[in-house]
C-alpha cells in the first residue's frame, strides 16, 4: 500500500508545480511529473508479487505473470506524452519569441 | 523494498525540479526523475516500458533544453502569495480526499484482478503468434488503440510544424 501513497505524493508535487509556478517551463515540467505519476500508477496496479515479465519462453510453463494490459496502455500513453510535450514546448518557444518572457502574468495581449 | 527507495528518489528529484531556480538544472532534475521511472518499470517487470521510457526521456530532455538554453531569463518570483497558495492547497486536498476513497476500492498491491488479461495470456500465443504478450495486445487485440496513437502523434507533429514554421510568417516588426 505504501507504493500507492508514494505515487500519489509524486502526483501532488506535479499538481503543486502546475498550480503554483508562474514560469511556463516549470508548468510544462509539472505536467510531465503528473504524467509520470499516472503511468507509474497504472503499472503498479498491474503488478503481481513473485511473478515474471509477460514474455513467453520456449519449453517453459509460466505460472505467474504480471498484468500485461496496463503495460500496453501505458506504452501508448508514454509516446503520446512525448508528442504533447513537444507541442507545448513549441508553443512556449513561440510565446518567448513574441513576448520575450516565460512569465505567464506578463503575457497579457489576449486580455484585450 | 527497493521500489520504495526508488520512489523516494523520484520524489526527491521531483521536489528539486520544482523548487530550484535555474531552469537548466530543473530540466536535468526531470531527466533524473524519468530515468528513475525507467528503473522502476524494470523492477515492476515491464521491460518494454523501461526501454520506451528511456528513449522518450532522452528526447524529452533534448526538447526541453532547446527551450531553455540561450535565453536570458530573469528569475520569476511567485506573486499573489496568499491566493495562489490557498487555491493550490484546496486542489491538493480535494485530490487527496478522492484518492483516499479510491484506495479503499483498489485491489491490494501485488494481487491484481486479471479478468481480461488472463484470457490474453492464455490465448495470446495461439491467436497472434507473438511471444511477447504486450506486443500482442498493442498490435493485435487492441490494434485500434495503436491506430489512434499514431493519429495523435501525427496531429502533434503537424501542430509543431505549423507553430514553428518560418515560411509564410509575417515580419516581426508588423506583428508588434
Amino acid at each position: 500500500m505504501s507504493e500507492y501513497i508514494l505515487c500519489f505524493a509524486l502526483f501532488c508535487i506535479g499538481l503543486y508545480c502546475v498550480l503554483r509556478k508562474r514560469n511556463i517551463i516549470k508548468i510544462i515540467i509539472g505536467l510531465g511529473i503528473i504524467e509520470y505519476a499516472v503511468n507509474l500508477f497504472f503499472v503498479l496496479i498491474g503488478y503481481r508479487t513473485h511473478s515474471r515479465a509477460p514474455i513467453l519462453a520456449k519449453g517453459q510453463s509460466i505460472l505467474n505473470m504480471v498484468d500485461p494490459l496496463p503495460q500496453a496502455l501505458v506504452l501508448t500513453s508514454i509516446v503520446i506524452g512525448l508528442a504533447v510535450t513537444a507541442l507545448i514546448v513549441a508553443i512556449a518557444i513561440r510565446i518567448y519569441e513574441k513576448y520575450g518572457t516565460f512569465d505567464i502574468t506578463k503575457i497579457r495581449r489576449l486580455k484585450g | 523494498m527497493e521500489l520504495q527507495i526508488l520512489l523516494l528518489f523520484m520524489i526527491f528529484a521531483a521536489i528539486v525540479a520544482v523548487q530550484i531556480e535555474d531552469l537548466l538544472s530543473s530540466v536535468i532534475a526531470v531527466g533524473a526523475l524519468g530515468l528513475g521511472l525507467s528503473l522502476a518499470f524494470l523492477i515492476l517487470k515491464a521491460p518494454d516500458l523501461a526501454i520506451t521510457q528511456l528513449v522518450v526521456e532522452i528526447l524529452c530532455l533534448i526538447i526541453l533544453i532547446r527551450a531553455t538554453i540561450n535565453k536570458d531569463l530573469p528569475v520569476i518570483r511567485d506573486g499573489r502569495w496568499f491566493f495562489n497558495t490557498a487555491s493550490t492547497l484546496l486542489f491538493i486536498i480535494l485530490f487527496l480526499i478522492f484518492a483516499y476513497f479510491a484506495l479503499q476500492e483498489l485491489p491490494r498491491f501485488g494481487q491484481p484482478i486479471m479478468r481480461v488479461a488472463q484470457n490474453y495470456i492464455n490465448q495470446g500465443l495461439e491467436k497472434t503468434g507473438a511471444t511477447n504478450i504486450v506486443a500482442a495486445i498493442i498490435l493485435d487485440f487492441r490494434g485500434y488503440d495503436t491506430l489512434g496513437e499514431a493519429t495523435v502523434l501525427f496531429t502533434a507533429v503537424m501542430g509543431v510544424l505549423a507553430v514553428m514554421r518560418r515560411v509564410g510568417r509575417k515580419k516581426s516588426s508588423s506583428m508588434v
